[in-house]
């Protein structure tokens, strides 16, 4: 017997800092119905689950269940209503056993030899929902779709009618895909309910009865799966027809710039995460890579700027061999870097801004002589930063950490563009910033287009792609689904499906 | 119920870094002031001797200079160090093997080389032991990863296992009547010291130059800019393309080195020969630590945190004597000094306000 029937979340608002990661979210979900929650990256999707998982409060609304309305405040609430959670991130501890992973988490774990008191209750499940997972093996000897299957029992051992399911496919093998899949149409056969949360479209269409889309915070439509076709729903996640800016004049094509060439690439799990990668970049371009996060965008970065090792295969910045050089050679050799999470990367955030306007130059000869730094001319060449690049900051002798991201930012995005290089590689520069920052970064790129240098372009946000790119590169899994030209426009109305690897141009 | 808030200080004035300095010390001697109670000692009476022991005469003021001078040369040194966030727990053995190489050159050559040829050679061999001592931890982190907390920590041991085994084996005076330790060292390989006190000026002079030099290095220059960065944020170091197996090894040279120096001064200043580890180098190693931790990792003001703690060195020794209180007194005072210091350092980065609710949840 299922203790919670019907689940229903009403006009849900949340928000961060003054921006709505949610607003105004109506679902509802019954007894024995997979719900897919689909929608691009910083859609909201995660948000709105850690509030049902009582991670979060929200600003306004309530959730219903059974028709009562229902006050959760922290995750033992939720488990306490029936619901439970499988994170992207398996919360399990490597060096224990399964059954002892299981008796960390289970509410009813006596206090005496817990492993055998509970060992019947697990095998119980086990053969329920045919998990074949032996209990005595460390986590640490399991595949990541093994984990997640003790993560699920662990859930449904708490007595979890509705189970939680972030992108549960990110980390698993089309085999361990099925598998998951299996059990979860047998859950739905014994009335249990399960929410989705993907960015998969072919993954929602196949097992999901109905699909909430969310998009930039808000509901972008209800659907059911059956007789849906993925291109209309590709549309409602990106949230309009593909448009395209006019602002950007056509330029000819300068000389290249970067030649990649069947570039491998691992990850820091050391699985290959950039699979046989070719493209060139050309002078008075911006190139963009479009695609969900962690499909291999940041581990090509790294590699063409030189933080990450290149496996093989090779990258020239014009006439010259760049293949895993150092950083600080390659930013010689022209190319500079606007890299992802700025604040993590980008800057010390302790030091003075006049130190974090010079870091990868503080080398060259206009701010060193010898080994000793020039000071006076470091300074002279932060205030020309700051007021070239608009950065709001009332001194440069202030520690960087109490700017803004969009002040941070702009000032990042001037130390790198400052000395002309002819390609400069940016990572989601404008993520997380405010409408102002984000149209001025944006305008920055298209100067430095127009003087002739070259922008590589990563970007998850379709609208900065769609009104920057002269081309576009769509990655998924490590590989280019496509690279088209800001032209095609009939092909680039599948954007989505190409993002999704179920198109390949 | 309350409610703690933590926010990040958006600027810190020094005035406010004084401030909290100044704060944390009173309340490190009012914790020390309970301890002093449960020996059934007036605790104002204590701390006022171990100012007055080490400030109050002459003669006090003498030897808080002298137990400066190796805080000096260790505290900069480390001070160094844990600006790039390598944590060199090994000073004490550093400064051991300094002491041990000088005693080798002072004892292989004293009788034929003129006095400042000796002098200038065993310090460089002390700098020089020093720093190969430093180079195995930063070798080991960048190698093989290997915590270099743990591994400065054990080399400690090791240093002063191995200066045990010479001075009670092969390198045992025949004028130590069979006692452990070493034959005195030739006058030419010892220190003058300024007339009526003990401070060998020497070492005091290259004291004061190595942590100008040190503040000249980190503020201005461009390595001292590398090692602010990775000590900052070291993903952004590998970002800018820093070279850390470089920059970590000469961070350890000269850490491990001016320890070393600190060693020879000890040995041909104060003790003229090589005997228990704990005789050439009573801790000074640990208490730089403080030293450069007061300091807030800034070289210069590592001059005035290392007469601090020389002083509480000396004022400790005065209250064991006039109040015959135990030698770990001093240690305790250290520990409880350095753990408020480092808590201020939370509160000066940080601002916590309480905030109380009427619903409790």
């Amino acid at each position: 017997m299922r203790k919670t029937k019907t689940l229903e979340m009403v006009n849900i608002s949340k928000s961060f800092q003054g921006k709505f990661a949610n607003q105004g979210i109506n679902f509802n979900i019954s007894s024995g119905e997979i719900l897919g929650l689909l929608g691009e990256n910083g859609a909201g999707k995660t948000t709105l689950m850690n509030i049902l998982y009582g991670l979060y409060q929200p600003d306004s609304g309530e959730i219903i269940i059974n028709g009562h309305k229902v006050k959760i405040t922290s995750p033992k609430d939720s488990i306490h209503h029936g619901i439970g959670m499988v994170h992207q991130h398996f919360m399990l501890i490597q060096n224990h056993s399964v059954i002892e992973n299981i008796a960390l988490g289970y509410d009813k774990t006596p206090f005496f030899f817990p492993k055998i008191r509970i060992r019947d209750k697990v095998v119980e499940f086990s053969k329920k929902f045919n998990f074949a997972i032996d209990p005595y093996k460390k986590v640490w000897q399991l595949s990541a779709g093994e984990q997640q299957r003790v993560e699920i029992i662990k859930a449904l051992l708490n007595g979890a009618d509705l189970l939680i399911l972030d992108e549960p496919t990110s980390v698993l093998t089309p085999q361990e895909i099925k598998e998951l899949f299996r059990i979860l149409n047998d859950m739905k056969a014994q009335g249990h309910m399960v929410i989705l949360i993907s960015h998969k479209l072919d993954e929602i269409v196949d097992i999901c009865d109905r699909v909430t889309v969310l998009q930039k915070g808000k509901i972008a439509g209800h659907a059911n799966t059956a007789g849906m076709d993925k291109r209309s729903l590709a549309r409602m996640m990106i949230g309009r027809d593909v448009l395209f800016n006019v602002n950007r004049e056509p330029l000819p094509k300068g000389e290249r710039v970067l030649k990649v060439s069947n570039l491998h690439v691992l990850s820091d799990k050391g699985i290959p995460s950039v699979k046989d990668v070719s493209f060139d970049v050309f002078a008075n371009e911006i190139f963009g890579i479009a695609g969900v996060a962690g499909n291999g965008q940041k581990e090509l970065a790294e590699a063409i700027t030189g933080i990450r090792h290149i496996k093989s295969g090779t990258v020239f910045a014009g006439k010259k061999d760049i293949t895993n050089m150092s950083p600080r050679r390659i930013y010689d050799h022209g190319v500079s870097h606007v890299p992802e999470e700025r604040i993590k990367f980008g800057i010390a955030p302790g030091l003075f801004l006049y130190d974090n306007a010079i870091l990868k130059q503080h080398h060259l000869e206009k701010f060193s002589k010898k080994m000793f730094l020039e000071y006076g001319r470091i300074k002279n060449h932060t205030r020309d930063l700051v007021d070239s690049y608009n950065v709001a900051a009332h001194s440069i002798d202030v520690q960087i950490r109490n700017l803004s991201g969009g002040n941070i930012q702009k000032l990042i995005l001037g130390r790198e563009i400052s000395e002309k290089p002819s390609l400069l590689v940016a990572s989601h520069p404008t993520y997380g910033l405010d409408v102002g920052a984000t149209e001025y970064l944006r305008e920055q790129l298209l100067t430095r287009r127009r003087e002739g240098g070259a922008v590589l372009l990563f970007s998850e946000d379709l609208d900065e792609i769609f009104e920057l790119c002269d081309r576009i590169a769509v990655m998924f899994q490590g590989e280019f689904t496509g690279i088209l030209d800001s032209s095609e426009s009939e092909k680039l109305a599948d954007i989505g499906l190409m993002m999704a690897g179920s198109v390949r141009y | 119920m309350f409610k703690l808030t933590v926010y990040d200080r958006e600027s810190i004035t020094p005035l406010r870094s004084l401030a909290t300095n100044t704060g944390s010390i009173v309340a490190a001697l009012f914790v020390i002031s309970i301890v002093f109670l449960l020996c059934g000692v007036n605790p104002l009476y204590a701390i006022g001797k171990i100012f007055s022991g080490s400030f109050g005469s002459m003669y006090g003021f003498k030897e808080t200079v002298t137990k400066a001078i190796p805080l000096i040369l260790t505290g900069g040194g480390l001070a160094l160090a844990f600006r790039a966030k390598f944590w060199n727990i090994g000073a004490e053995g550093q400064i051991l093997m300094g002491a041990l190489m000088g005693t080798w050159v002072g004892l292989a050559w004293g009788a034929v080389l003129p006095s400042f040829v000796l002098i200038t050679l065993m310090f460089l061999a002390g700098f020089i032991g020093g720093a190969l001592l430093g180079l195995i931890p930063a070798l080991l982190k960048i190698k093989f990863s290997i915590n270099e907390v743990i591994s400065t920590l054990m080399l400690n041991y090791i240093c002063a296992e191995l200066i045990t085994m010479l001075i009670v084996g092969p390198w045992k005076g025949s004028t130590r009547f069979g006692f452990p330790g070493t034959n005195n060292l030739a006058d030419a390989a010892l220190l003058d010291v300024i007339p009526g006190s003990r401070i060998h000026y020497v070492t005091l002079i290259l004291a004061i130059i190595a942590v100008l030099i040190l503040s000249v290095i980190v503020y201005r220059t461009r390595f001292g800019y590398e090692v602010r960065v990775i000590g900052e944020n070291p993903e952004a170091g590998k970002y800018a393309g820093i070279d850390f197996f470089r920059t970590t090894l000469v961070i350890m040279l000269v850490s491990g080195g001016l320890a070393g120096v600190a060693g020879v001064g000890e040995l041909a200043g104060i003790h003229h020969y090589l005997g228990y580890p704990a005789s050439i180098s009573s801790g000074y190693g640990f208490t730089a630590i403080i030293v450069a931790w007061l300091a807030k990792l800034n070289p210069m003001y590592v001059l005035v945190s290392a007469m601090f703690f020389a002083g509480i060195i000396v004022g400790g020794d005065a209250i064991q004597i006039s109040l015959g209180l135990p030698g770990a007194t001093v240690q305790i005072v250290n520990g409880i000094l350095l753990i408020f210091l480092i808590m201020g350092d939370y509160f000066l980065k940080h601002k916590v306000v309480v905030s109380f609710s009427n619903n409790p949840s």
